[in-house]
C-alpha cells in the first residue's frame, strides 16, 4: 500500500470529526476514494473517532457499502428485489453469472469484472435494473451490461 | 429555436435523457432540464409549447412518438397531483418562495390545527397520525429538537421519494420548515440511501438554492447520505445510523418524538408526508380530508411497477381498486398475460391474488386482508410468477436486511427460508407449511420492529396460510 494512504484515510476521517453520521461517512468518503477499505483504514478510523477497532469492524461488516474487498474495474449492481423479479431479473442474472463465470458478490480472478446484488434502484418501472460503474441503466439486458 | 423541457431524472437519464438533452442544444433549442412526470413508459419524454412526445429515441423522429399536450395526457389526467403539482415541465430552480413565507408565518398552533383537520398519516409505510407525532414533539421540553426525513425508500417498486427529491426538491424543504416552525426544532436532516446519487445532487442544490434565498435563518438543513442497509429505513435503525453506529432497531418507547436521535425530541417523518404538507396548508386541512375514504385522507403517491404495461407514479386519492390502478391506469400487464399477484406495500407487503384486486387502496381496507398500503408500490406479477419462490424470497431478503438485533428475527427469517426451501424440495409439505405458520405467528408476535414483525405478510399470503 502506498505509504500515502493512511495519510488520506486520517485527513478524510478528521474532516469527519463531529458531523453527523461520523464514523459512517467518513468510511464511505475512504471507499469512495481509495476503492475499498484495508484494516490499516479501521486503525485510523478507530484512533481518530476514539471508538475501539472492533466498533469500526461492527460498522463496517454492518453496511454493504463499506467494502472490504477490491471490487473489479466494471462493477455491475444487478437489481434483485420484486419488481425486477417481476419482469426477468433472475433470468438476467443467471444469464450474466454464466457469461463472466463469477456469482453474484464475486470478481473475476484478473479483476476485470465484479458482480454484486442490490435490492431496488428506484427504476422499477422499467426493470429489470442495473447499475454498471455507477451509471444506471433500465430495461437491462446482458448485452447493455457488457457493452 | 423553441424551450425543450427534457427531465433531469434517474430513469429518464438512464433510457438517454442526457444525450437528447445535448441533442437538442446541438440543434440550437434553449433545453431546460425539468422533473419527471412520472409516466415512465414515455421516458425520455420531451414537452415543447405544452406538447408532449415521449418516448423520444432521437430529436428528428418527435412526431413518430407525439403523445399530445400535456393537459390531456393519458395517464397525466385525472390525477390529483398535490404533492407533485410542481414536478416536471417546469425547471425546479424556478422557485418562488411568496407562498412558504406566508405559510411561515402562521403560528404553530394554525399549522397544527391544519395538519390534524387533514387526517395527514405517515407515507412511508405505518401511517400513523402524522399530527400526533407534531404535538408530542412540540410538547416535549428540550434544548434542541429535530426534523428528520427518512429519503431511505429502499422498497421495491416505489421511487415516489427519488421523483420528488429529483424533480421538486424545495417541495421538501418547504415542509422540513413548516414542521420546523409547528414543533420548534430547529435542525432537519435528510436520510438518503446512497442508491439514489442524482437526487443527493439535486437537494444539496436545492438547500444551496433555499439558503441563498435566505430562507434557512434559523432552520438548518443537512444532507446524510446512508451507506446500503434497508433496515435503515426503519425509524430507529435510521437514527443509530445518523448518529454514526451500526443501524439496530431501538425498543420502543421511547418514541422518537419524545426521545430520538443524540435522545432529543425528533419528528421522523417519510419524503411524502412531509411533501404533502403545503398542499395542506394552501387548500387547507379540511379540503384535504375531503379527499380519499374514511380514516384514509387525501392523496397517496403510488407506484406501479414489475410486469406492467404503463408503470409510474400515480398520485390519486385513496380509495381506488388495486385492480382499477392496474389495469385503467396501468393498461395491465406488460406481457399480456393475467395478473398472476400483485404485491402491495413492499418487501413487506402482501401478495394479493385476483380475488383481492377489488380491494380498495386504502389503510383500513387492506388492513381486512392483512396487507397493507405501504409506501404505496404496488408491484406486478402475471401468471407465471412462482408464489412458493415469493415466499422464499421474502424470507431470504428479510435474513440478508436483518439487524440480529431479536432473535425471531435473526434467527427466523433463515428457518423460515431453510423451511420453504425444503417445501419447494417436496420433503413433508403439510408438516413444513404448519411449521411456517407456527414461525410467521412468532415473528409476527415477538419481533422488535416491522422487519421481521411484517415479513410473515408476503409469506402468509404467498403461500395462502
Amino acid at each position: 500500500m502506498p505509504a500515502a494512504e493512511p495519510q488520506t484515510v486520517r485527513d478524510i476521517c478528521e474532516r469527519w470529526v463531529g458531523r453527523t453520521g461520523a464514523p459512517i461517512g467518513a468510511l464511505r468518503e475512504v471507499v469512495a476514494t481509495l476503492g475499498h477499505l484495508e484494516p490499516p483504514h479501521l486503525e485510523t478510523a478507530a484512533h481518530v473517532f476514539n471508538l475501539s477497532v472492533a466498533e469500526v469492524r461492527g460498522i463496517v461488516s454492518f453496511y454493504a457499502d463499506l467494502r472490504t474487498e477490491p471490487q473489479g474495474r466494471r462493477h455491475i449492481r444487478l437489481c434483485q428485489a420484486e419488481a425486477c423479479q417481476a419482469v426477468g431479473a433472475r433470468e438476467l442474472t443467471a444469464a450474466t453469472q454464466e457469461r463472466l463465470g463469477i456469482a453474484l458478490g464475486e470478481t473475476a480472478a484478473d479483476g476485470s469484472v465484479s458482480l454484486e446484488a442490490v435490492y431496488c434502484l428506484g427504476l422499477c418501472a422499467a426493470g429489470p435494473s442495473a447499475m454498471v460503474d455507477g451509471r444506471p441503466i433500465a430495461r437491462a439486458t446482458l448485452q447493455a451490461l457488457l457493452e | 429555436m423553441s424551450v425543450v423541457h427534457v427531465p433531469y431524472e434517474t430513469l429518464a437519464n438512464a433510457l438517454g435523457a442526457n444525450e437528447l438533452a445535448a441533442a437538442f442544444t446541438k440543434r440550437g433549442h434553449h433545453v431546460v432540464r425539468s422533473g419527471s412526470r412520472g409516466l415512465a413508459w414515455t421516458e425520455p419524454m420531451i414537452e415543447m409549447d405544452g406538447i408532449a412526445y415521449g418516448p423520444v429515441a432521437h430529436v428528428d423522429e418527435l412526431e413518430a412518438v407525439r403523445l399530445g399536450p400535456v393537459d390531456a395526457l393519458p395517464g397525466l389526467a385525472g390525477q390529483r397531483r398535490l404533492v407533485f403539482d410542481r414536478c416536471g415541465g417546469r425547471s425546479p430552480w424556478d422557485y418562488d418562495p411568496t407562498s412558504l413565507r406566508a405559510w411561515l408565518e402562521r403560528s404553530p398552533d394554525e399549522i397544527l390545527a391544519d395538519v390534524e383537520a387533514s387526517g395527514l398519516r405517515g407515507r412511508g409505510g405505518a401511517g400513523f397520525p402524522a399530527h400526533i407525532k407534531w404535538r408530542t414533539v412540540r410538547d416535549t421540553p428540550a434544548e434542541r429538537k429535530y426534523i428528520v426525513v427518512n429519503a431511505d425508500e429502499g422498497d421495491s417498486g416505489t421511487f415516489a421519494d427519488r421523483l420528488i427529491m429529483e424533480g421538486d426538491p424545495l417541495r421538501l424543504i418547504e415542509g422540513m420548515l413548516i414542521a420546523g416552525r409547528a414543533t420548534g426544532a430547529d435542525t432537519g436532516i435528510v436520510y438518503l440511501r446512497s442508491e439514489y446519487p442524482l437526487a443527493a445532487e439535486t437537494f444539496t442544490k436545492a438547500i444551496a438554492i433555499a439558503e441563498g434565498m435566505g430562507l434557512l435563518e434559523g432552520f438548518a438543513i443537512e444532507l446524510f447520505i446512508g451507506a446500503g442497509a434497508y433496515i435503515c429505513g426503519e425509524e430507529t435503525s435510521l437514527l443509530e445510523s445518523l448518529e454514526g453506529k451500526r443501524g439496530e432497531v431501538r425498543a420502543k418507547p421511547p418514541v422518537p418524538a419524545v426521545a430520538g436521535l443524540h435522545g432529543r425530541p425528533t419528528l421522523v417523518h417519510n419524503v411524502i408526508t412531509l411533501a404533502a404538507v403545503p398542499a395542506i396548508l394552501e387548500m387547507g386541512g379540511s379540503a384535504y380530508a375531503a379527499l380519499g375514504v374514511g380514516a384514509s385522507t387525501g392523496t397517496m403517491t403510488f407506484q406501479l411497477a414489475g410486469n406492467v404495461k404503463r408503470g409510474g407514479l400515480f398520485e390519486l386519492p385513496f380509495g381506488l381498486t388495486v385492480r382499477e390502478l392496474i389495469d385503467d391506469w396501468g393498461g395491465g400487464t406488460l406481457s399480456g398475460r393475467p395478473i398472476g399477484a400483485a404485491q402491495v406495500g413492499g418487501p413487506l407487503g402482501a401478495y394479493l391474488k385476483d380475488a383481492e384486486l377489488d380491494a380498495p387502496l386504502s389503510y383500513e381496507a387492506l388492513a381486512d386482508l392483512g396487507a397493507g398500503v405501504g409506501h404505496g408500490g404496488v408491484v406486478v406479477f402475471d401468471d407465471r410468477v412462482d408464489l412458493v419462490e415469493q415466499a422464499r424470497f421474502a424470507f431470504a431478503f428479510c435474513a440478508h436486511e436483518s439487524c440480529g438485533k431479536c432473535t425471531p428475527c435473526r434467527i427466523g427469517a433463515v428457518r423460515g427460508k431453510e423451511l420453504v426451501e425444503a417445501l419447494q424440495a417436496g420433503e413433508r409439505p403439510a408438516g413444513q407449511l404448519a411449521i411456517i405458520a407456527d414461525l410467521c405467528d412468532v415473528m409476527e408476535q415477538a419481533s422488535l420492529c416491522q422487519m421481521g414483525g411484517m415479513t410473515p405478510i408476503p409469506v402468509r399470503s404467498a403461500l395462502s396460510l
